[in-house]
């Protein structure tokens, strides 16, 4: 029985988290999208002014939009498709009796606690080194031509460090999920006789199954906007090779200061975001009910 | 379980566990094993086992004046914690025990505002941050960081408070407490480790933040981010003061870390999984 005194300071209490939100997530993105509409260049102001939808036309039609779309997407799928098979595997097997499982844990998870420049530096200096990496070393160790890892396969490359970085994340959720399940369910489903693999499609896998739904969409939303092993690695390169759509924003507002352009990425950035985001807060809201 | 485990099977696991365990862990391990060579030992092809010298780590700090980083990473880190559960909590515990009809709303909002992409409001910030004088500023950073994780650190202590019993609350009213009283002395015990766990997980997500943290500063404010990725620019080979920079700069989150393992898994799935 809440009383109007009672309500009042409720709502008193929760303005700052409110208002704070509010502000940060209005203000700037009604910014972005009025110069999104503008031409804009601190560098050159002489033809600013109001410039209709050609600012999303430009962006459109720069070769480097498609191929960033596409990056992204890749980028995103790629490292989902690694993680969520990988992340099921390894909470399978951690999950099995055995010595030192704590350590094997801690282990595990550590990649995620590594700040993004520091992965991507490590990985690209000392695992994917075209000369001193460790790969190198053990593709030469085999006789085989060490792989010049970010000239010519710079998304593989990428790829195999986000992943790295996301697995730790994926398999800790999934191992949660796996050891919340009914001991005695498992049993009753060994004494029917059935195998492991019956086992794990009828029992664990549709146990874990709004686990995996968490993992996929919490991952898509940071793996949307990976930019830091970008930066650190590639820049984006060779060419536009490894450019996803936050670095190409990030090229054309701060590199090349054509701001119209670049807030026309970001608003396409936001509508990507939100489809991802719509189907996010049904599985959160869903849960919320319980 | 129905059949004893065999010796055999528990041997198996054991083995393919460590092994992949320690495949995983790999990297982290080389830039602990590198940091403790020379830079020449550091390009001589693959060794496990490093002279032992500290060197790189003297280096770090003599060129760079590492500890300047490290300081801000600390301060930006926990400073933006602090500042988000002064806000949050007032708001969590509202939400958490004089629920309305709109609370599930205003908590599905505040989510939403963490999936907006940072790049779209890379140059609106910039501008008012540039504008205002806070580009390059601890305080502006700190502000943005708190900004970032307020929702998760609004969500996370919802689902702590939520899990207090509401009885408790109504009893201590019954008695005549006033609101300080029950917030000093029934809320704020049973609170504690909740808001603990939250500000754990929250200092290493802005300790790990490494977008804004990169663009909105050049010296004075820069964190072990910034400091870590100007390391990318290819001047030459310093792959043992890179190890031994990225050492320093991870250990104390991967320990702050490896305690939090359940926070981690509650805070970042919105109480979806625990």
């Amino acid at each position: 029985m809440a009383t109007q005194q009672t309500r009042s300071l409720a709502r008193f209490m929760m303005a700052p988290s409110v208002v704070l939100l509010f502000v940060w997530m209005i203000v700037p993105l009604v910014i972005t999208i009025w110069f999104s509409f503008q031409q804009y260049n601190p560098l050159n102001p002489i033809r600013d002014g109001f410039v209709g939808f050609s600012n999303y036309a430009l962006f459109y039609s720069n070769p480097a939009f498609l191929q960033s779309i596409l990056n992204t997407l890749i980028l995103v799928i790629s490292v989902l498709l690694i993680t969520v098979i990988g992340g099921i595997l390894l909470a399978l097997l951690i999950d099995q009796p055995m010595w030192g499982q704590g350590i094997v844990r801690i282990l595990v998870i550590s990649p995620f606690f590594v700040m993004p420049p520091v992965a991507a530096l490590v990985w690209k200096n000392m695992i994917m080194h075209p000369q001193y990496g460790v790969f190198a070393d053990i593709a030469r160790f085999f006789g085989a031509q060490p792989i010049d890892w970010f000239g010519q396969h710079p998304m593989t490359a990428i790829i195999i460090i986000v992943a790295w970085q996301w697995l730790p994340f994926a398999t800790l959720i999934l191992l949660t999920a796996l050891q919340s399940l009914d001991g005695e369910q498992k049993e009753a489903a060994e004494m029917d006789g059935a195998g492991f693999i019956s086992r794990f499609i009828y029992l664990t896998l549709p146990h874990m199954s709004r686990a995996i739904t968490v993992v996929i969409l919490i991952q898509t939303i940071f793996l949307l906007s990976v930019y830091a092993e970008i930066l650190v690695t590639t820049n984006g390169g060779p060419g536009y090779a490894s450019t996803n759509l936050p670095f190409l924003v990030y090229q054309k507002a701060l590199l090349e200061f054509k701001i119209g352009q670049a807030s026309a990425g970001g608003v396409i950035a936001v509508i990507l975001a939100n489809i991802v985001a719509f189907f996010a807060m049904r599985a959160v809201g869903k849960n919320l009910d319980k | 379980m129905a059949r004893a485990v065999t010796t055999q099977h528990k041997t198996i696991a054991t083995v393919a566990a460590w092994i992949v365990a320690l495949l995983i862990f790999f990297p982290i391990l080389y830039t602990i094993i590198t940091s403790f060579k020379s830079e020449q030992e550091a390009i001589q092809g693959f060794a496990l086992i490093p002279s032992g010298t500290f060197e790189s780590y003297a280096e770090v700090q003599a060129q760079s004046g590492y500890f300047k980083f490290f300081f801000n990473s600390v301060l930006l880190s926990v400073g933006s914690t602090v500042l988000a559960l002064l806000v949050a909590i007032p708001a969590a515990w509202s939400m958490a025990f004089s629920p309305t009809k709109r609370t599930k709303d205003i908590l599905m909002w505040m989510l939403s505002t963490k999936m907006m992409p940072a790049v779209a409001v890379l140059f609106p910030i910039y501008l008012i941050f540039r504008d205002t004088g806070l580009l390059d500023s601890r305080i502006g950073l700190m502000v943005m960081l708190m900004l970032i994780n307020l929702p998760i650190v609004v969500w996370m202590l919802y689902t702590y408070f939520r899990e207090i019993p509401g009885e408790i609350l109504e009893a201590a009213r019954m008695d005549g407490a006033s609101l300080w009283n029950e917030i000093v002395y029934v809320l704020t015990p049973m609170a504690v480790p909740g808001i603990a766990s939250t500000m754990l997980l929250n200092i290493i997500l802005a300790w790990n933040e490494a977008f804004w943290t990169i663009r909105l500063t050049t010296t004075e404010a820069a964190p072990l981010t910034a400091f870590i990725s100007s390391f990318s620019s290819p001047q030459g080979l310093f792959w043992a003061k890179l190890s031994a920079a990225s050492t320093l700069a991870i250990a104390p989150i991967l320990i702050m870390g490896w305690f939090s393992q359940k926070q981690l898994v509650r805070g970042l799935t919105f109480g979806a999984v625990k």
